[in-house]
């Protein structure tokens, strides 16, 4: 079975988001937080160095999906993958998927003994999930003048 | 011998550029403001912090200038938070990759190191000249470095040569419009302003020149 990372540059997100993606798969799946600094937990900020600490702590011969938010985080998580030896980093993949859906979605898929580029796939389709049927002419823009 | 730096001037030239950038805070900060998230420094004065806190240690010892700019990058990736950690971390941990002479690095090899770094960077960030980024500090610097040591100028001309190529780069991002990192969500709004990650860059050659041409007391 596959682990997972999420990496936000919030702690709470991403410890929050964590909770809830083990929730929802049933805690059958191996899923780790990497939010915030090492040394300053609550700094807002991405950290190389947590994200492999995160790796590590999932890994499995099947691979890891990394979920993250946005900005630094992708840069950080590829830098995360460059300290790892090639036959790990071959198997890590960084998800387009938006990171709230796509982490739940994934950890779903993950539970079901999906393969990595399939949890993935799975996950970053969760961007076209409809949440609301929405009737535009209800919903008025103030007018301005 | 006087061409070549030695690990004592390395320590000194990142504490000069530590305590630069935690006096220069407020400039980083209100910079990043205008075109980001005004963070730039709060984060590079978080990680310098860390920085000059671990050369300060007496304890602290480095087998060789590689280990040297490891230890560095590290720091700075656990510590900056924003984008800078990622990229400054790049940026030395691929000069740490450079050949040197053990303790001491000569010129041609300490240009090598900065070439090294400015293109681990570029491929972190995928940034190019122009793009308004710390990039048009740090590539005009390198490149006025090389062009110093192939036509043979002293040590000293070289960083000189560096520390003019980089403010302009630095002053030069005012002009252009940023397209790559935060700055870019702004798009022509962008113009008009300097770079913070440009300034913090411009630092780095600034102090390099008094740190690293001239011998440490006692060594
Ligand atoms: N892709 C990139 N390549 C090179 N430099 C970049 C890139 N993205 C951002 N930067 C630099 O980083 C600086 C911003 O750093 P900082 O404020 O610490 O990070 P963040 O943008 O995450 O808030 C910018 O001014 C710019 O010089
Ligand atoms: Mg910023």
């Amino acid at each position: 079975m596959i682990g997972l990372v999420l990496v936000s540059h919030s702690r709470l997100i991403a410890d929050g988001l964590c909770q809830l993606a083990d929730q929802m798969a049933g805690g059958g799946v191996k899923i780790a937080p990497a939010g915030g600094l090492t040394d300053d937990p609550y700094t807002l900020g991405t950290d190389a160095a947590l994200i492999l600490e995160a790796i590590e702590s999932v890994w499995s011969e099947d691979g890891v999906l990394l979920l993250v938010d946005m900005g630094s985080a992708v840069m950080s998580a590829e830098m995360a993958l460059e300290f790892l030896p090639d036959e790990q980093r071959n198997r890590c993949l960084i998800s387009n998927a938006p990171l709230v859906e796509g982490a739940i979605v994934a950890a779903l898929h993950a539970g079901m003994g999906n393969r990595l580029h399939d949890v993935n796939a799975a996950a970053e389709d969760a961007l076209n999930a409809r949440k609301v049927e929405r009737v535009p002419e209800n919903v008025k823009d103030k007018t301005c003048g | 011998m006087a061409q070549e730096i030695t690990l004592g001037q390395l320590r000194r030239w990142l504490i000069l550029y530590a305590d630069r950038i935690i006096a220069e805070e407020e400039q980083l900060t209100r910079l990043d403001a205008a075109i980001g998230d005004a963070d730039h420094g709060v984060n590079m004065r978080r990680g310098l912090e860390k920085v000059r806190e671990r050369l300060l240690d007496e304890e602290t010892q480095y087998a060789d200038v590689g280990a040297f700019f490891r230890s560095i990058a590290m720091t700075l990736i656990s510590a900056v938070g924003g984008a800078a950690g990622p990229l400054y971390g790049t940026f030395f941990l691929r000069a740490a990759t450079s050949p040197h002479n053990g303790e001491r690095v000569d010129l041609p090899q300490f240009t090598r190191m900065l070439r090294f770094g400015l293109d681990g960077l570029q491929q972190r960030g995928k940034a190019h000249i122009n793009d308004k980024t710390m990039v048009d500090t740090i590539q005009p610097a390198v490149e006025a470095m090389e062009a110093a040591l192939a036509s043979g100028q002293s040590l000293a001309v070289a960083l000189a040569a560096a520390k003019q190529a980089a403010r302009l780069g630095m002053e030069h991002t005012i002009e252009i419009r940023a397209n790559k990192g935060r700055a870019s969500y702004l798009g022509d709004r962008s113009i008009g302003h300097q770079d913070p990650g440009a300034t913090s860059a411009y630092f780095l050659f600034e102090t390099a020149v008094v740190a690293l041409s001239t011998p440490v007391p006692k060594e």
